[in-house]
């Protein structure tokens, strides 16, 4: 049935019903990804966010268990010119509908996604709803102003692993990551369980003992939302630094960054895609990058706190990548795990991030 | 790194004339690197012999050379201009197999030259099989399984590897000659028996089969500090078997995972750094089993591709341009995107559009070739459409193909079957036939291979049309009409479910404001603000077309290429854009043919990629208002919109009319007092009868309004009449056919000429080479005349002049007239730009189309100096034809076009510029050895000189009975050979012994003799130059002596006064 999304600042796009039939509300993003729906629609980072997709057809190769991020899906909706009721792929195991209803998600068919990617791109990321169930309009605006938005929210505490667990546990390990989990894609996981690493992996909330609790390093996930609304996690990082070495990747990079006394601001409408080229500074090499963030540290902070801006990214030259050698503290803005997206940057996560680790024990 | 400042001045070497697989995507490439070597300051040189091309337009490099791509003449090149390196990369597989000649040859070194974009290592690497193959294994990847094998117990072993069914392709046999699928033991023995028969060196190679499985492309760019980038996948509909230049191909790829994508992405960069392709553009082809995602590696072009154009059109990321860029030393996060203004080219570009490619076939003009698709590109061009979903794209793309799209409604279930097994141009109408009669999609799916995915979508497709058939427009909802044009579904199509014309439907759709809006091309998916209007039709909600500073011109494209329409009308519209920028106003381009240049994003102020027809065109007028659309540059396509759509610009419409209606055009002709070969129009074979008998043989028929001379022949007699009206009929739209007379023996002159309404200037006369009887696309042709008289050349322009002011022509017009005897006679008027427009601005340094352009504009002729240049010169323009690519058709010229492309010859003698010319369009013009000689009887009085003068040069004569007779009679030694079934060895056994260098052979009325058929093909095999008319066998005895004289020096285009 015809269903529609509607934005905070009144505009709205109609389109078909598709996946669950609902009515949710969330922040409406965009994605450039050409490839890997299912590991948005499984990434914790996509909390509370309606996801639309440029890519103009969506469902093509349906549905797998191996492509999952995580065990349940994220985002409150996902918007698309085009979902593809027929799938072909010699690993899919079912479709994109029934896997979206399943989890009572919806998704919204036949949308001008472009005119809702430059709306957002001038206007800004912003709250909207999402509504296949056809409820009515005043409902819907309800629904949008009950909901009080991403700011301030510390999501990444909802997504949490519950309890503690060991994700590798090798003979003979080649080192030793604690996993800070506040919304950890599967990927890291396995690449850290790549590099022989014994890899464990621990609640948002846990204490700073904990966490450097037999551990060559602290490895602070991605996740959703404010880093700003998560002062515990950011409090027991800070008595950390110093203590071993810390790593993290995307929420966990800005939360480092945090904690070491930068600033982090929110992007006007983000960078989410799998073809942002992201520039080494140390090496001069390009990579092309797989992002997912809507806030970023500032430069001039982290350079005021003695850390030293390593990786930028080339198309708005923003932070991408940090690093406090003397407090041992390396912070990565986008995804090397990638999944969905490009492997250049999978080295940091199977050789630089156990280098770092393991130099800074060693030296 | 910065741009490399030890080099300074760079030779970019051409594609040379269009051939099938290496068409006018090379024009735009080179041009792109030229533009973009310049701006950062290098000397330019540049070397083609293709003068069609925007590339060897004088203002593109800082000089010119429209020489033979050989060895012989890039050295004279490199010896005179002394460039410090040669860019390979952007002129196909003809520039990089000449790179690889002089690097052979020890020239680039003893010059110091450096090859930059690809090094000799990188190019042997990537082009030779067992050394590419060696390599991926280095690095772990699998290329499709092969070995070859001299004997039965080796191909036998080697099935253990490859397993069956197997695919046995012998060395050396023309067209894969004695090849096959075995799929049991007892057929692979058979093949492989067959095989090494035929094959000369007794070899074949055994192969893993992977027919069926999937195909794809990735478009990938390295740079010197060894960033390596994907630009674009694309996915062929067509499974593994057929060429992907013959394949229906769709970008992005639509049925792989993040994780197949990510492994093909990572295999990319993999391969690239060991061929060690530095910088620039590489394709590389994979295949993958639909059942298990095993993947194969079948191969890489360590260069710009076709595939590189199509991925430059599909994305908006310029891949040759960058190229230039990167192999100066540039890095790609050095370099900006031109659209973005603000990212650098160290991205990915991402589409939120769907683009189809489908190919476009001439089938039609090689009657004998087989239609079936396979390892051999057969098309001659293309078309892309862009859309928001593949249905969109798949649909426009279709419209695109201006009807040349064909339906398979008339065949039977079983006929339908074989159609979708075997692919042929048929297969995709045949898919969506097999779909209305009901077929499910899995059969479909396993008859062709194609993914079910998209077969999916088309039947979303079939099942809109079933709900709209035989219903009335008026009882069909808004809603249903809204949808079925969101899928893309044309107005004349919707027409033809709804039993109403297209112009109904159009009506209606206007009238509820179900209309298109425009969106852009901008390599990001809105991510970022773009600036360059590359737009694209779809139904939706936004339109991005944007405002523009001043007035608007539309020019209309040239469609696909096709034979006898290509890349000369690109060349033309391109100037029409320039032109009109030039001029202050908005230049607004529209076209579908992803090949050339006038669909680059900064060829015009607005690009629309779109299908030239009606309704198209129609939404692009309404949305841009402009003051006028130019058709007269992009051949018929445009034209036949010319009553559809306005305002038009130049030539009126009536006056377009006027010539191609024959009975108006006969009257107009009667007025003007001038002569034409006497004629008659014919509606009935009754009738063509009795115009036939009037007239007396030869006559000359053909259907009405068709291109390229299609269905045209020239008849000696009753019989060939016969089988002439019955082909002349089929080909026919509207059932009329048109009987001439046929001027044996006449020379035929094409004149370009400009009018403003008030005055006429004559731009350029050819005179062709061969008699008339020969379409002049197929001419050879010079310019000046050589055989022209004073008082003849004054009654042309006095006949070429009252023509275009009694037409009251704005514009170009082309007239092509006959001299039989001091009679002359007019054949065809065209009020537009011809084909030889291109060669005439390069022949005389006037800039004919620029010109034209600005009479459209209101300019006129007495404000502008049209002063020629190139006085003691001699033009030659000669054609390329693709006998090659269909074994088979017999190689003899006449009245139906065929030539793919064209070269040009420049010499202070005629010998001089026809020689180059010849040798240009691949001909081996030998200077010792044996000719070979057999002409009908009408020749024969010419034979003695040419034949003494071949003696004299110092050739072997040989001649068949009749010819050598003749020869013995006027004294010329010759020695008699046999012909065919006349016993051995004959002729044929003589040219495979390398006895002989040249055949001249003119011959028989329309349908040749078998026996000359088969020695002119084993000419062709042989590389032996076949010459099948007297006024051509001339003109390469001039062009012989002047390549013994060794007078064949480059001339440099700038330096013509």
């Amino acid at each position: 049935m015809g269903g529609i999304l509607l934005l905070e600042d009144g505009r709205s796009f109609s389109g078909q019903g598709f996946g669950a039939s609902a009515s949710l509300v969330g922040e409406i993003v965009f994605n450039t990804a050409m490839t890997g729906y299912q590991e948005v629609l499984t990434d914790p980072s996509y909390r509370e966010q309606i996801v639309a997709m440029t890519v103009p057809h969506v469902g093509n190769t349906g549905v797998n268990a191996v492509d999952e991020e995580s065990t349940v899906i994220h985002p409150r909706g996902m918007v698309a010119r085009s979902f593809s009721k027929r799938w072909s792929n010699h690993r899919a195991k079912g479709g994109l509908d029934h896997y979206l209803r399943a989890a009572g998600i919806p998704g919204l068919d036949g949308v001008d996604t472009r005119a809702l990617v430059r709306h957002i791109r001038q206007k800004g990321a912003m709250k909207a709803v999402i509504s296949t169930d056809g409820k009515p309009a005043a409902e819907l605006l309800e629904l949008l102003e009950s909901w009080p938005g991403m700011a301030g929210r510390a999501l990444a505490v909802a997504v949490s692993t519950p309890k503690v667990y060991t994700y590798a546990d090798p003979e003979i390990p080649t080192w030793k990551v604690n996993v800070l989990d506040g919304g950890c894609k599967r990927n890291i996981l396995r690449l850290f369980a790549q590099t022989g690493a014994r890899v464990r992996v621990f609640p948002a909330l846990s204490t700073a003992d904990e966490l450097a609790q037999d551990a060559d390093a602290v490895f602070v996930s991605n996740g959703p939302g404010d880093p700003a609304a998560l002062p515990e996690m950011k409090a027991n990082l800070q008595s950390l630094v110093g203590e071993l070495p810390l790593l993290g990747i995307c929420l966990g990079h800005q939360l480092l960054a945090l904690s070491l006394g930068a600033q982090t601001y929110k992007l006007a409408f983000g960078h989410r895609g799998a073809n942002h080229p992201v520039k080494d500074l140390d090496t001069g090499k390009v990579e092309v990058t797989s992002q997912n963030h809507g806030f970023c540290v500032t430069q001039e902070s982290l350079e005021k706190v003695g850390a030293r801006v390593t990786h930028v990214n080339l198309n708005d030259k923003t932070v991408a990548g940090f690093v406090h050698e003397e407090k041992r503290v390396m912070g990565i803005q986008y995804h090397p795990e990638a999944a969905p997206g490009p492997h250049d940057a999978q080295h940091l996560l199977l050789e630089r991030f156990a280098r770092f680790a393991g130099h800074s024990k060693g030296a | 790194m910065p741009q490399r400042k030890d080099i300074q001045s760079i030779l970019v070497i051409g594609s040379g004339p269009i051939v099938i697989g290496q068409a006018c995507e090379f024009d735009y490439s080179g041009t792109q690197a030229c533009k973009a070597l310049r701006e950062l300051g290098y000397r330019v040189l540049l070397i083609n012999s293709n003068p069609a091309t925007i590339m060897t337009d004088p203002s593109v490099a800082d000089a010119t050379y429209i020489e033979p791509l050989t060895v012989e003449f890039v050295e004279q090149v490199i010896v005179r201009e002394k460039p410090d390196a040669i860019l390979p990369t952007v002129g196909g597989q003809t520039a990089l197999n000449l790179a690889m000649a002089l690097d052979k040859a020890g020239i680039l070194e003893k010059h110091g030259v450096e090859l930059i974009g690809a090094k000799p290592e990188a190019i042997f690497v990537g082009e030779d099989r067992a050394a590419f193959k060696a390599a991926m294994e280095e690095i772990g990847l699998v290329c499709p399984r092969a070995r070859t094998v001299s004997n039965m117990a080796d191909a036998e072993a080697a099935l253990e590897e490859t397993g069956l069914p197997a695919i046995v392709r012998p060395s050396f046999t023309m067209g894969g000659a004695g090849g096959g699928v075995a799929y049991n033991i007892d057929e692979f023995r058979d093949i492989v028996s067959n095989g090494l028969d035929l094959s000369p060196v007794t070899e074949v190679l055994v192969e893993e089969s992977i027919i069926g499985w999937k195909e794809f492309e990735l478009e990938v760019m390295r740079d010197m500090a060894d960033n390596v980038i994907i630009i674009c996948s694309i996915e062929n509909l067509d499974p593994m078997g057929v060429h992907t230049g013959d394949s229906i191909t769709v970008a992005p790829a639509q049925t792989l995972t993040d994780v197949e994508y990510q492994t093909l992405r990572d295999y990319s960069q993999r391969i690239i750094r060991r061929i060690g392709v530095e910088t620039g553009g590489s394709n590389i082809q994979y295949a993958i089993n639909p059942m298990d995602g095993a993947i194969r590696v079948i191969e890489m072009n360590p260069r710009v591709s076709r595939s590189s154009a199509l991925a430059s059109k599909a994305t908006g990321f310029p891949i040759a341009k960058i190229a230039a860029q990167l192999a100066v030393g540039l890095h790609l996060d050095e370099i900006d995107n031109d659209i973005t203004r603000q990212t650098p080219a160290s991205f990915e570009p991402v589409l939120d559009y769907v683009i189809v490619k489908i190919p476009r076939w001439n089938f039609e003009k090689f009657a004998q070739a087989t239609r079936v698709l396979g390892t051999s590109m057969k098309s001659v061009g293309e078309v892309m459409g862009i859309g928001r979903t593949f249905d969109e794209a798949l649909l426009k793309a279709i419209s695109s193909l201006e009807g040349g799209y064909g339906t398979s409604q008339d065949c039977t279930d079983q006929q339908m079957r074989e159609r979708l097994a075997i692919a042929t141009p048929d297969r995709l109408p045949a898919v969506f036939e097999a779909m209305r009669r009901g077929m499910d999609a899995t059969e479909i799916g396993r008859l062709t291979g194609m993914d079910r995915w998209f077969l999916g979508r088309m039947m979303d497709i079939v099942a809109v049309e079933n709900t709209l058939r035989g219903r009335f427009l008026s009882g069909v909802s808004t809603e249903e009409l809204h949808a079925a044009k969101r899928m893309g579904m044309p107005d004349e199509h919707l027409g033809m479910l709804l039993a109403c014309d297209e112009a109904s439907v159009n009506a209606r759709l206007r009238a509820e404001g179900i209309r298109p809006v425009f969106k852009r091309v901008d390599t990001c998916a809105a991510e970022f603000e773009s600036h360059t209007p590359y737009l694209y039709s779809t139904f939706e909600e936004e339109c991005e077309s944007g405002d523009s500073p001043s007035d608007r011109v539309i020019i209309l494209g040239n469609g696909p290429n096709r034979i006898g329409q290509g890349l000369e009308f690109d060349y033309a519209c391109c100037h029409a854009s320039f032109a009109v920028r030039e001029a202050g106003l908005t230049s607004v381009m529209v076209n579908c043919n992803p090949e050339t240049v006038s669909t680059d994003y900064d060829t015009s102020d607005k690009l629309y990629f779109e299908p030239i027809t009606a309704e198209h065109v129609g939404a692009i007028i309404e949305k841009e208002k402009p003051l006028g659309v130019i058709l007269q540059f992009g051949g018929q396509t445009p034209l036949k919109l010319a009553h559809r759509i306005g305002p038009v610009l130049g030539t009126s419409p009536d006056a377009i009319d006027l010539c191609e209606d024959r009975e108006r055009f006969n009257n107009l002709m009667l007025e003007l007092d001038i002569p034409q070969p006497e004629g008659a129009i014919a509606r009935t074979p009754a009738e063509a009868q009795l115009a036939a008998t009037r007239i007396g043989f030869p006559v000359l028929t053909r259907p009405s309004y068709v291109l390229g001379g299609r269905a045209m022949f020239i008849c000696f007699d009753q019989k060939d009449f016969d089988s002439a009206l019955v082909e002349a009929l089929a080909a026919s739209e509207n059932n009329t056919l048109l009987i001439d007379r046929y001027l044996q023996g006449a020379v035929e002159y094409d004149v370009d000429a400009l009018c403003d309404g008030t005055d006429v200037h004559i731009a350029g006369i050819m005179e062709h080479v061969e008699a008339a009887g020969v379409h002049s696309g197929d001419s050879t042709a010079v310019l000046p005349p050589v055989q022209l008289s004073e008082i003849n050349r004054r009654r042309i322009i006095d006949y070429v002049t009252r023509i275009a002011l009694r037409l009251e022509v704005v514009g170009l017009v082309n007239v092509q007239m006959a001299i039989q005897g001091e009679k002359i006679f007019v054949i065809e008027v065209n009020p537009r730009a011809s084909r030889t427009v291109p060669f005439v601005a390069k022949a005389t340094g006037i800039p004919v189309a620029a010109i034209a352009t600005r009479l459209l504009l209101g300019e006129k002729l007495s404000d502008m100096d049209l002063e020629p240049r190139g006085a003691g010169l001699y033009f030659i323009k000669a054609p390329v034809f693709p006998w090659g690519r269909f074994p088979g058709s017999d190689v003899v010229l006449g009245p139906e076009m065929r030539s793919t492309g064209e070269v040009m010859g420049i010499g202070w003698s005629f010998g001089e510029a026809y020689a180059k010319a010849l040798i240009a369009a691949g001909m081996t013009l030998p200077v010792e050895g044996g000719v070979f000689l057999s002409v009908i009887d009408d020749d024969k009085p010419l034979l003695p000189a040419i034949a003494g003068s071949l003696r004299h040069l110092g050739f072997k004569l040989y001649a068949t009975a009749g010819t050598h007779a003749y020869l013995t009679k006027s004294g010329v030694p010759v020695e008699l050979v046999l012909k065919v079934r006349e016993g051995r060895p004959d002729v044929v056994d003589h040219i495979k012994n390398g006895k002989i260098q040249l055949i001249i052979n003119t011959p028989l009325g329309k349908k040749s003799v078998m026996d000359e058929q088969a020695m002119r093909l084993a000419g062709l095999r042989h590389g032996v130059p076949t010459i099948t008319t007297m006024e051509a066998a001339k003109a390469v005895v001039a062009a012989i002596r002047s390549l013994k004289a060794g007078e064949l020096r480059v001339i440099k285009l700038q330096e013509i006064v």
